[in-house]
């Protein structure tokens, strides 16, 4: 039997009941959300259960939405059943200040760098990741560049006249 | 249908077949040639600098049109372009140089022997380019010493030519006693070089 949207959800709904929320299936993708405390029991559940497989982490970022107080960071979790060839994404958010959230590497050896990446962009701490450094900017930047409070543009420079570049 | 012909439908005069270096100002004579030891070492070093190329981007596609037969940097002295920073002359940066990758150009400068060169090629090498970014250096001014800019985003061949020519110039009038003065040391300790 094919696996479906349908039996994926009725399978989560039967294990985690209300813990699971937000469903939606935008783009035929299903998507939902669970409390950040709870995200490697669901990755664990949805790898081990012979039915669902999802034995492939395709990505993991996070999301900055300054507007959600309480829940600024989203960390997004993209998963690919191989065998039925389907794939899924599930979030958890969790506060900007205390952005911890259990890390998924000895689960997927994929989620190593791309939590460090993670890291080094939205400053999610990933608890029991063995090595939590910057992977992609330099080691002395003393931010994390992807959150909203910080611009795109290098602040450094003088030459570049704000009102030709469309800033104020 | 017949593309029109708008480049070379005349044939350019050539005086020789090959080129010569002009001789520098002097005293001859009937077996003799007197000029200045600078003057001769310049004309010797202006035509054989050895390019280290340091391509980061699409700059460095247009070098590789640049070093190949039709635009033909050889034709300046510059057939052997060397990938090791202590034989090289002239570093020609070209690309986008990201923070991250600042330390390695300024350490291939620093392994690099004097008296020594530095030609920034296009936009993003020299000003950081459309890249106003957090992650990317704005300029390679900002950590080594640059003596041409070649402006383009990438510039055409015949463009980086011109800058060669132009660092040509440079390396031809510079004075033996430059890289001793104390306003080349300043200049050094100001980008915080030994």
């Amino acid at each position: 039997m094919a696996l479906t949207n349908e039996t994926i959800r009725q399978h989560l709904t039967e294990k985690f009941g209300e813990h699971i929320y937000d469903w939606s299936e935008p783009y035929g993708m299903l998507t939902f959300t669970s409390h950040k405390d709870l995200n490697l029991k669901v990755l664990q559940y949805l790898f081990d259960e012979p039915s669902l497989q999802f034995r492939f982490l395709t990505d993991l970022c996070a999301v900055h939405y300054p507007e959600k107080k309480g829940e600024e960071l989203a960390v997004v979790y993209h998963l690919h059943n191989l065998v039925e060839n389907i794939r899924i994404r599930f979030k958890v958010f969790t506060d900007v200040n205390k952005p911890d959230v259990f890390s998924a590497t000895a689960l997927y050896a994929s989620a190593n760098w791309m939590e460090r990446e993670t890291y080094d962009f939205y400053g999610v701490n990933f608890i029991g990741h063995p090595n939590l450094v910057r992977i992609l900017n330099a080691d002395e930047m003393d931010y994390f560049p992807m959150r909203k409070e910080y611009p795109l543009e290098e602040q450094t420079r003088v030459d570049k006249d704000d009102e030709m570049f469309g800033r104020d | 249908m017949a593309r029109p012909v708008q480049y070379n439908i005349t044939n350019k005069h050539i005086e020789a077949p090959i080129a010569l270096a002009t001789a520098p100002e002097g005293l001859t004579g009937e077996g003799f040639f007197a000029t200045k030891l600078s003057d001769v070492v310049g004309l010797a070093r202006k035509n054989s600098i050895w390019p280290l190329p340091f391509a980061t981007s699409c700059c460095g596609i247009e070098f590789m049109a640049l070093m190949a037969s039709h635009y033909d940097l050889a034709r300046f002295g510059s057939e052997r372009v060397s990938f090791s920073p202590r034989q090289c002359d002239l570093l020609m940066v070209m690309g986008t140089i990201a923070k991250k990758m600042a330390p390695i150009v300024k350490q291939v400068y620093l392994q690099m022997a004097e008296p020594r060169w530095v030609l920034a090629m296009g936009a993003c090498a020299s000003s950081g380019g459309i890249f106003d970014s957090y992650a990317v250096l704005q300029g390679i001014d900002q950590i080594i010493p640059v003596d041409v800019y070649v402006p383009g985003c990438p510039p055409r061949p015949e463009a980086v030519l011109d800058g060669f020519m132009k660092v040509q110039d440079l390396v031809g009038k510079e004075n033996l006693r430059r890289r001793n003065s104390g306003r080349y040391k300043e200049l050094m300790n100001s980008y915080g070089i030994q």
